[in-house]
């Protein structure tokens, strides 16, 4: 193999050297270390970002408001149209003293204390499970390629489809609806972290290989942050997950040892005929969706995104 | 202990190879260039060192700690800050358990002293520039504490001025610290600046087909480094020119 040794003596192209010394880096540069410490200080000043103030934005907070406000308008407005009788539609009036009622008599509380405790319970069930089962599903492949497929087919199938075989083996107990939470919610962490971890770029598992780390070092400590944001997604769905399953539950399985939730709220106003209270239930149950969101899930991703440097223009 | 490459060579799958019998010997302490075109298998060579990838024939023979590896992208883990990435190497890099949080910290912040950014440890990568990020991804390798550094067009994506203050601070390092150093570029002038040796790479396939020595005389007359400069350009050129047609 032809190696060439090209060191040339000295002076022998003492000519060329104005020519060509515009090929090399400014010698310049290569003068006071001072000097170059101080360019070097400027420059790290110059290029990093300046530290930007937070402040409260009122639109954040207004225009969710004026929106909620516009949709109670047009409730209000269709009402007065009078098309269907005030029995079948209540009014936004009708019904908020419908759930006064309920609040007194204790039964809205009740309901809701009861479903939310079921929700997070069963939802940090589910997380404990599914986040072990994800990771080792996302790392191993022969696992993930036999029991990925059933896992995404679990997601798919409704989890209320598993009301009636939990009802057989476990009865008009909490652990129908347990059964039944997660059922639904474990597939969905699992996907989320799954497809969380897919989406790292592959120059993270390089650096950890040759930063030395274990397999489960890689696991612990780059995979999981790493993937934290589509964690984050698979958590937020595997709640909305949960908090639909429990409803679904509720609504069906009712009477035994099993507790007065959101869910029976609502099959009590069918069978009373009583619309009032159906829509103050579904209105309890939606209300505690969007509050669970706006006071776990949005700060923590806000939070999340903001360290990363992934909220600049979003629209959040 | 040197870092020893004999015939080595790399096909993927049935492809045409990638390199094919590369030769060379780096001395503990030296610094080398490996200089080639892109798409010369460059990165691919450095893969194999640093272990990430195999030689599909030959031999090599690293020093049994392996070697620290910097990417032409700094690669920094965003959801740690400056000094939390420097942290976790040093953790990773302790297998036995030695040492103790605090001081991996001590070290940490020594580290980032020595590449001057003392200030910017609380620092997320996104809210540093590329030169900085780069120097964080430079501590981030001296944390690993191997003799063998391997950096692949570390520099690559940086602008002029900051290009030539971070040449001048890994000069400073690799004096301070005594690395071998294995540094990837296309770029003639880096390689000459830099290295003590530049190799040059062939393409498809990968094979060293020459190499330099820069001599002290380089290193203080402008115009004998232009002159290797302007020779070595010619001859990569010569190397890219063979594949017109």
């Amino acid at each position: 193999m032809p190696i060439e040794q090209e060191t040339l003596p000295a002076g022998e192209h003492a000519v060329e050297q104005t020519s060509e010394s515009r090929y090399i880096t400014s010698p310049a540069l290569k003068g006071n270390p001072d000097e170059l410490r101080d360019l070097e200080a400027g420059l790290d000043k110059l290029q990093s970002d300046a530290h930007r103030k937070a402040r409260i934005d009122w639109t954040r907070i207004i225009l969710p408001v004026a929106a909620l406000l516009v949709l109670i308008l047009a409730w209000q407005l269709y009402v007065s149209l009078g098309f269907k009788r005030v029995d079948q539609v209540p009014g936004p009036l009708d019904v908020l003293s419908q759930f006064g009622s309920l609040w007194a008599e204790g039964k809205a509380q009740e309901a809701i204390w009861t479903s939310l405790q079921r929700g997070v319970i069963g939802f940090l069930i589910s997380v404990f499970v599914a986040t072990p089962v994800g990771l080792l599903l996302a790392q191993v492949q022969p696992l993930r390629r036999a029991f990925g497929p059933l896992i995404s087919g679990l997601q798919v199938l409704p989890s209320v489809a598993w009301v009636p075989a939990a009802i057989i083996w476990f009865g008009l107990s909490d652990g129908t609806v347990y059964f039944v939470v997660l059922m639904g919610a474990i597939p969905s962490i699992i996907n989320g972290l799954i497809s969380g971890v897919d989406q790292i770029p592959p120059q993270y598992r390089s650096v950890g290989k040759v930063l030395g780390a274990s397999r489960l070092q890689m696991a612990l400590q780059i995979v999981l942050p790493a993937a934290l944001p589509g964690y984050l997604g698979g958590l937020k769905q595997g709640w909305a997950f949960s908090w639909r399953s429990l409803m679904a539950a509720e609504i069906i399985a009712v009477g035994g040892t099993i507790g007065f939730g959101l869910g029976s709220l609502l099959d009590q106003g069918r069978t009373l005929s009583d619309m009032a209270t159906v829509m103050s239930a579904i209105l309890a149950i939606l209300f505690v969706g969007i509050l669970i969101e706006l006071v776990v899930f949005a700060p923590i991703e806000r939070r999340l995104l903001l360290r990363r440097g992934l909220l600049a223009g979003s629209t959040r | 202990m040197p870092v020893v490459l004999e015939h080595l060579g790399k096909r993927f799958g049935d492809g045409a190879p990638v390199l094919d019998d590369v030769n060379a010997t780096i001395q503990q302490g030296e610094f080398v260039a490996l200089l080639g075109a892109s798409g010369c298998g460059k990165s691919t060579l450095l893969n194999i060192i640093a272990g990430l990838d195999h030689p599909t024939s030959g031999a090599l023979e690293v020093p049994s700690d392996g070697a620290a590896f910097m990417f032409q992208d700094s690669a920094l883990f965003p959801w740690l800050t400056a000094r939390g990435n420097i942290e976790l190497a040093l953790k990773l890099a302790d297998k036995s358990g030695r040492t103790t949080k605090a001081s991996r910290a001590a070290r940490a912040g020594e580290l980032l002293d020595l590449v001057h950014l003392g200030g910017a440890g609380d620092k997320r990568p996104h809210e540093l520039s590329g030169g900085m990020r780069q120097r964080i991804a430079l501590a981030r390798a001296l944390a690993q504490d191997r003799q063998v550094l391997l950096m692949d067009e570390p520099f690559a994506a940086l602008d002029a001025i900051t290009r030539d203050l971070l040449h001048d601070e890994l000069e400073r390092i690799w004096k301070e610290t005594g690395r071998t150093i294995v540094f990837v570029t296309h770029n003639v002038r880096e390689a000459v600046r830099l290295g003590q040796r530049v190799l040059l790479l062939s393409s498809r396939p990968g094979r060293v087909v020459a190499e330099w020595n820069v001599t002290e005389e380089h290193r203080t007359d402008a115009g004998r480094a232009g002159e290797l400069t302007g020779t070595i350009t010619r001859r990569l050129r010569e190397e890219i020119r063979r594949h017109a047609n």
